[in-house]
């Protein structure tokens, strides 16, 4: 068996993945990617569209664009890519972490590591996670998949599509198979208001006249081998109400019903999960209950943009740094999501130090509050434009935040949004 | 276990034509194979295992259910003792973990005196009344209402699909030969043999005929003029549970069961999943496989009543079976038609058909020595199919001895279950060309993103392997057509 040794080791080489191998590299210590796919990118390699890199790049740029940006990074920074190659366990050794990856050209190779970092990305929910009921045919895929199938592999998945969901995926992927010539018949959506940007219901339904079905489920789908039509339901107290259902005759049914993390590799390595994020728990440094695993990304909660995996990620790399030269927090408060907040990464903090945090609301509100709590005094006040659970927001911490904070080590920072 | 192709008009003449290649059929032609006989295996399908066979409980049962008046139970109780050696032979994965009968009041406990004294009678081997105490030592996960049951250690799991496939290819491997697609929908009998055409025009011509054509037996019948009787679909709906719940119990679970059926169940596969259901739903559509919301509730409900811990965001897949009934009775019809000139009925296969079928193998065998069929030993009958390594059996060091040798065991495919490039081009070159048989040969496709992440790269293996275009890759044959056009 091939053996390689590292300082750090990242698994996965998508936005984040990159971002934090960059840093590690920059830092000066050594580091390896390892990617199952044959190019580095990730997710990004099947998102032709443009709404990447405002943040990072200050220029909007393809999904494709945006990583090849990173990819002249990774390389400048000279880190070892493997491609191809999948990371199967991780296992604790006297040195530090072993890593068994399988690939077609190197047989198994075993990886040694000081640090890792988690960024594999999170995987689609389908159609078995909704439960949808009805036939089984073909025809019904993943929103991501057509994806995938049309932008890289140049496939079309289908000629008359419903879509549900109407998250960003979902309206992008309507406005796509129009313009490959399908003809898209609505897009359902089981909340009252859309889960996408505005931006993206404008450019991607309405210039196209695509209807768009609020409080609506597909409760059925119908065809012996392929689709053949589903039904459609309004929602009347959470309930689809059967008389007011009406049918789409079509071929082809897309799903964009939310993203998981894939923390089946950190589960097995004895990563504590979040079952709020399905992301690992991770202190103030990123770093998760295993001692010298750190994770960033989609892996740790599902970002709306790879601007935010990157910054987490980058992050996530100085701290992978910071712990290997033995620079660990002194003190970390635990961070409570508090009213209207499903969660907020990470769920430490170091009160020393300026950091980013990221939440997720669980309520829809035009000109909201955030208020942020310590040991029940307000300490910091944000207006917030629009919330919406679909919609990260992230709050910056600044020196000047943090500097007259007067924490104890059980202190809590409460996080809420009015 | 490829199968030979035969253009339309060709005649293809064998001794003995079986018609249904689910585990009926297959466990026949297997048998048969051991014999100096030429044998065809006609399966409308693209595949085989594409009927009952495919969507099941997939439970190898403990005797007990049924009495010994029926002739189900004596089939069961003599395959279920069958099932390691053909493990052996045929490397398909079997577990024997055992079956308890759940009691959750007195009442119930009373109805589990009487299961036990009817396995008793049949013969079940090892069956065993549980107090409360023993119930919890043998399974932890249990409802705290229980207050004792039935324990069958000889009761077991298997993928019943993988199962078939591989009786197949021992079959097919010492001469059977497998015709798919090949809908009957036509006979005559002439001269001592039957004529039997296909829907697409091909013919075979055998002596002896054998009708274990699933919910289409009754169809099948008819066509060969033999006896009248009516199979009537009896749906069970599933849930399939993702291999991380925590609600995995260690043997299989059944309720006490109602008269008709053995009641919702909660079953740890072979591989690692939970199944619970089936429902039982008297239907009139032999086609109709649709699951429905409300069916799906009380799964979920009843399950919960043995396992509290069942969650339905374990939930990755539903879908549905149907039992091919044959009412009022239930029991199998295996028998010389009495009608048809050598014409044997294997029908009314319903639960425990899957345990029972190689039983059935032997049973039908004898039948047809019975009505005259010459049947004597092969000199080289191999009962051994080759074993195709699973990367996801290796340790580390032990797949990169494997990858030294193959390097397509390093390319894994699909992620959820760790199925590597080797695995489904194994699949493909068995003849499993589309996406439904390569999950049901491989296992890719079947874990908890169901094909998300690694459908298109098995469709490009396809293509790759077979040459076939883009727009003749289906999900299970027909008009299942994945992709619709090119840009
Ligand atoms: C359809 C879609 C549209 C989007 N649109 C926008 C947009 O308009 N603007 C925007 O800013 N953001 C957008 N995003 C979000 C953004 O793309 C993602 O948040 C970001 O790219 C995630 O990066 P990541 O590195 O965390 O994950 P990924 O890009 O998913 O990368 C994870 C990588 O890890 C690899 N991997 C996983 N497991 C293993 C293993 N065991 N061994 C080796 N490798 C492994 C995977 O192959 C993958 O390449 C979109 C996302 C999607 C899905
Ligand atoms: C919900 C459910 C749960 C069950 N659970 C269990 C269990 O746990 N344990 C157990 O032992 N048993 C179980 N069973 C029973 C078991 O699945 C069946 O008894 C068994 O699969 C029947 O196999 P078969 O080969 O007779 O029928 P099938 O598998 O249906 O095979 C018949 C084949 O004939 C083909 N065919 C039909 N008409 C034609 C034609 N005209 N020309 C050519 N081919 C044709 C069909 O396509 C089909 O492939 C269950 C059944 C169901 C439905």
């Amino acid at each position: 068996m091939h053996e390689r040794t590292y300082d750090v080791a990242v698994i996965g080489g998508g936005a984040a993945g990159m971002a934090a191998a960059v840093e590690v590299r920059r830092q000066g210590l050594s580091c390896a990617i390892v990617e199952r796919e044959n190019q580095l990118g990730g997710i990004l390699m099947q998102c032709i569209h443009n709404g990447f890199g405002v943040q990072e790049f200050k220029k909007e740029l393809s999904g494709p664009e945006f990583a090849e940006e990173f990819m002249d990074m990774v390389a400048d920074a000279g880190t070892d890519v493997f491609l191809s190659t999948t990371v199967d366990s991780i296992e604790e050794s006297e040195q530090g972490k072993e890593l068994y990856c399988y690939s077609r050209k190197n047989g198994v190779v075993k990886l040694n590591a000081q640090a890792v970092i988690l960024a594999m990305g999170c995987r689609e929910r389908n159609r078995g996670n909704i439960r949808t009921p009805g036939t089984r045919p073909a025809g019904v895929f993943t929103a991501g998949l057509a994806q995938r199938l049309v932008n890289v592999e140049g496939y079309i998945p289908g000629k008359n599509v419903v879509i549900v969901g109407s998250g960003d995926i979902g309206l992008i992927m309507a406005r796509r198979m129009t313009w490959v010539g399908a003809k898209v018949h609505g897009v359902v959506e089981i909340q009252p208001y859309p889960a996408g940007l505005t931006r993206n219901i404008v450019q991607c339904l309405n210039d196209f006249e695509i209807p768009l079905y609020l409080s609506h489920v597909v409760s059925r789908i119908e065809g012996k081998n392929r689709v053949e039509k589903v039904t459609v339901s309004p929602l009347v107290n959470g309930i689809p109400d059967e008389d007011k259902s009406f049918e789409i005759p079509c071929d082809t049914l897309l799903l964009s019903v939310g993203l998981v993390p894939e923390n089946e590799l950190s589960e097995n390595a004895g990563v504590e999960i979040s079952p709020i994020t399905s992301g690992a728990v991770v202190d103030s440094t990123m770093m998760t209950s295993v001692p010298g695993i750190f994770s960033c990304g989609n892996v740790l909660h599902v970002h709306d943009l790879a601007d935010y995996a990157a910054e987490e990620a980058r992050r996530t790399g100085a701290y992978a740094v910071a712990w290997l030269q033995n620079k660990k927090p002194t003190r970390q408060l635990r961070i409570k999501a508090g009213a209207n907040v499903r969660y907020v990464s990470p769920g430490m903090i170091n009160p020393e130090l300026p950091d980013k945090l990221y939440l997720r609301t669980l309520i829809v509100k035009n000109n909201a509050q955030l208020v942020m709590k310590l040991n029940n005094n307000i300490v910091k006040e944000r207006k917030l434009s629009h919330v919406q659970p679909s919609e990260m927001v992230s709050v910056k911490l600044t020196k000047k935040d943090v500097e007259h904070w007067k924490a104890e080590s059980d202190s809590i920072l409460e996080v809420s949004v009015q | 276990m490829q199968s030979n192709a035969h253009a339309a008009g060709e005649r293809t003449k064998v001794d003995i034509a079986i018609i249904g290649a689910g585990v009926s059929g297959a466990c026949i032609a297997r048998q048969l194979s051991a014999y100096e006989t030429e044998v065809a295996l006609l399966e409308k399908e693209a595949d085989v295992s594409f009927g009952v066979s495919k969507a099941n409980s997939g439970i190898v049962h403990g005797g007990f259910h049924h009495g010994p008046k029926y002739l189900k139970t004596r089939l069961e109780i003599r395959g279920n003792l069958m099932y390691d050696r053909l493990q052996r032979e045929l490397d398909f994965p079997f577990s024997r973990c055992g079956i308890l009968v759940v009691a959750l009041n007195d009442e119930e406990m009373k109805y589990i005196d009487h299961l036990y004294t009817q396995g008793l009678e049949n013969g079940a081997i090892g069956i065993e009344m549980c107090s409360r105490e023993r119930m919890f030592e043998l399974e932890p996960k249990l409802e705290s209402d229980c207050v004792g049951g039935l324990h069958a250690p000889g009761g077991g799991v298997i993928e019943p699909y993988r199962f078939v496939f591989s009786v197949v290819e021992s079959a097919v491997k010492n001469g059977v030969q497998l015709l798919r697609e090949f809908e009957v929908v036509k006979a005559e009998h002439s001269g001592e043999k039957h004529i039997v055409h296909a829907a697409d025009g091909r013919v075979v011509e055998a002596r002896y005929v054998v009708n274990a054509a699933g919910l289409f037996a009754d169809k099948v019948s008819g066509i060969f003029g033999a006896e009248e009787f009516q199979i009537t679909p009896r749906k069970g709906e599933y849930y399939l549970l993702d291999r991380k719940t925590k609600a995995c119990p260690n043997r299989v679970l059944f309720p006490v069961p109602t008269k008709v059926s053995k009641g919702m169940l909660v079953i740890p596969t072979v591989e690692g999943t939970v199944l619970i259901g089936p429902t039982a739903e008297e239907i009139e559509d032999k086609t109709d496989l649709s699951t429905n919301a409300d069916k799906l509730g009380q799964i979920l409900d009843q399950a919960r009543k043995m396992v509290p811990s069942v969650s339905q965001t374990d939930v990755i897949a539903a879908f549905s079976g149907l039992r091919p009934a044959l009412l009022p009775e239930g029991d199998f019809y295996i028998d010389i038609s009495e009608e048809a000139p050598n014409f044997i009925q294997v029908a009314g296969i319903q639960s425990p058909g899957l345990t029972a079928a190689p039983a059935i193998g032997e049973y039908v065998k004898d039948l047809l020595k019975k009505a005259g069929c010459r049947l004597t030993e092969k000199a080289d009958y191999d009962p051994f199919v080759t074993k195709l390594p699973r990367i996801r059996d290796y340790s580390p060091f032990e797949a990169d001895e494997l990858l030294a040798k193959d390097a397509a065991y390093g390319n894994l495919i699909c992620r959820c279950e760790k199925i590597s490039e080797a695995e489904i081009v194994a699949a493909i070159r068995a003849g499993h060309t589309t996406l439904d048989g390569i999950k049901y040969f491989t296992r890719a496709q079947m874990g908890r993103c169901q094909g998300g992440f690694c459908s298109y790269k098995i469709i490009k293996l396809i293509m790759r392997e077979t040459g076939m275009n883009y727009d003749q890759i289906t999900k299970n044959g027909r008009d299942s057509v994945v992709l619709t056009g090119r840009l």
